[in-house]
């Protein structure tokens, strides 16, 4: 099977540029310099690669919003601030392959014209910040960063930014506020980033697992890359799995590849035996599946017909014996605490839902609890200016739907109905 | 405490205002550099990073309480940081922060009377397929068991 990202991870001097050059890596730094930006932008959409952070935008489309003629400069900015629970693919690619990371910036800039790309990461990841950082050294000594790169006139250089822990800088717009130095607080749309982005400049947000694509697209072309995955979707994917599993862990695959098989062949399949339960398929975000619901291929648009969404990638397993009101208990606290508190339905409505399913929890439910979930998710989805409060009413409304009856039971008992193992 | 960086600590704040066009987005590695100065971002250290970058402190004060990594009070030489989302929770967070609070006489929240440990509970901390996961100081602790969790804290000094 044709491995895009991962091919060479187990190498542990993967990360250091000789072997990376060792390998192959910045030959398509050295082909992408002699195509024209356009050139690049239309491989890309040849390739039908779709944003990997989530939302599955195309990303050769996105980049053809950026104007050609800018007063202000324009940035590449990668998203690092892989938050999403359940998601821990990107912090694998800075520690194991920086160099795709940043051989892809390098294409990428070029490609949409910004001479300064900024790597937003996640605070908490300290250790793959350090790595990021001696990378791009490397690379700035070798010409690939910097100056005139490799004698074609292109400027570029890369900065690494930490934020300081907050889910909702993982919007893209968020992140460019708090790139600037504020609060991480979503910005309304339009315009959108690719006209008015970070420091008023036209901006590109790309998630680290998609600039990481880029190189391979670039050097076997996007028509090949295309030919990894399904229709409409390019390429293979990093999927997480998480939970229950006998082997978690990141599975390189391709789009689509069938979401029953990623659990129970590819991470191994039940812990201690264990039926399924329920399955998170791209993130906590992402709207709970049934094991009846799981026979499908794990692509961005076979998930949405299936009632679900690819999201991340980050697969959570969840075995019987774990009672569905504590788990939705658990998200439902973490959105209340990364709500950013500025739109009042996510603000309140967060917090809410986290109280009311706290109480069911509790065992102090109270007949009409369950409708009052349903009504408050409805009061709030697609009613704010980021998707925060969608994604803590999509699992909402799936795990009250899906599993009423846990619910049902644990208002009326005051207890769970299944809960052998306690979490 | 003269709140103050040392010659290292102001020659890397003044590598940092480089990276950026606007001085304001130096807010943010500014007060990483200055909770790594001095410990926690108290009340001086918020009007020193004003002063700094020339920003009110009413504007640096709202970015330090926005984040969660700005530690407002002091904490423990070893800020241990549990993760209590799904796919630690799923495969047994609850044992580990029993066992911590349990062995440490402290809740979430608090320090160690000595000074030595903090004991916080986290967000999704990004290591879901080694979970559980606790990250102390800046590094991440994995597939955790009580056994090794004993085993960690014995080695730290």
């Amino acid at each position: 099977m044709e491995l895009v990202l991962t091919k060479y991870f187990d190498d542990e001097n993967y990360r250091h540029i000789d072997t990376y050059m060792k390998y192959g890596g910045y030959s398509a730094l050295k082909k992408a310099l002699s195509m024209s930006p356009d050139e690049i932008i239309e491989e890309v959409k040849k390739s039908n690669l779709r944003g990997r952070g989530g939302a599955g935008f195309p990303t050769g489309v996105k980049w053809s919003f950026v104007p050609k003629e800018s007063e202000k400069p324009k940035y590449l900015v990668i998203n690092a601030d892989e938050g999403e629970p359940g998601t821990f693919k990107d912090r694998l690619i800075m520690e194991r392959g920086p160099h795709l990371l940043i051989e892809g910036i390098v294409i990428s800039a070029y490609a949409i014209g910004a001479h300064t790309s900024y790597i937003y990461i996640r605070g908490e990841f300290v250790k793959p910040a350090r790595i990021l950082e001696e990378a791009i050294g490397e690379a700035y000594e070798k010409g690939f960063l910097g100056k005139n790169i490799l004698g074609s006139g292109f400027d570029l250089d890369v900065y690494v930014h930490r934020g300081a822990g907050a889910y909702i800088c993982g919007e893209e717009t968020a992140l460019i506020e708090s790139l600037e130095g504020k609060k991480g607080q979503p910005r309304l749309k339009p315009p959108f980033p690719a006209q008015v982005g970070v420091f008023g400049g036209p901006t590109i947000v790309n998630n680290v697992e998609t600039i990481a694509d880029i190189p391979y697209i670039i050097e076997h072309g996007g028509e090949k890359f295309a030919s990894l995955g399904t229709e409409k979707n390019g390429g293979t994917r990093l999927f997480g799995v998480s939970g229950y599993v006998n082997k978690p862990g990141i599975y390189e695959l391709p789009m689509g590849t069938n979401l029953k098989e990623i659990i129970f062949e590819h991470a191994g399949g039940m812990k201690d035996g264990r039926k399924l339960k329920a399955v998170i398929p791209g993130g906590s975000s992402t709207p709970v599946m049934t094991p009846d619901e799981i026979d499908v291929p794990a692509d961005f648009d076979s998930l949405m017909k299936a009632g679900s969404m690819a999201g991340s990638g980050g697969i959570i397993v969840i075995p019987e014996g774990v009672c569905m009101v504590r788990v939705l208990e658990i998200l439902e606290n973490f959105y209340a605490h990364e709500s950013c508190g500025q739109c009042t339905p996510c603000r309140e409505g967060t917090e809410w839902l986290r109280k009311v399913v706290s109480r069911i929890e509790a065992g102090k439910g109270k007949e009409g609890d369950l409708e009052l979930i349903l009504e408050m998710c409805e009061n709030m989805m697609g009613k704010t200016i980021c998707p925060l409060a969608d994604a803590a009413g999509m699992p909402a409304v799936s795990f009250v739907n899906k599993f009423r009856h846990e619910f049902e039971y644990h208002i009326r008992e005051g207890k769970c109905l299944d809960a052998e193992i306690k979490i | 405490m003269a709140v103050k960086f040392s010659e290292q600590a102001q020659r890397e704040f003044e590598e940092i205002l480089k990276r950026y066009p606007e001085r304001q987005a130096a807010i943010l590695p500014t007060l990483h550099l200055a909770q790594r100065e001095f410990g926690y971002i108290s009340p001086e250290v918020v009007e020193y990073v004003s002063d700094l970058l020339g920003f009110t402190p009413a504007r640096i004060y709202g970015v330090v309480t926005f984040y969660t990594m700005y530690n407002r009070n002091p904490v423990g030489k070893y800020h241990l940081q549990v993760c209590r989302n799904i796919s630690c929770s799923l495969l047994g967070a609850k044992h580990i922060i029993e066992h911590l609070t349990e062995k440490l006489g402290i809740k979430p929240g608090e320090t160690t009377p000595d000074g030595k440990f903090t004991l916080s509970l986290v967000e999704c901390l990004g290591s879901c397929g080694t979970a559980p996961v606790m990250q102390i100081n800046d590094d991440y602790y994995e597939n955790l068991t009580v056994e090794k969790v004993d085993e960690i804290l014995e080695k730290l000094e």
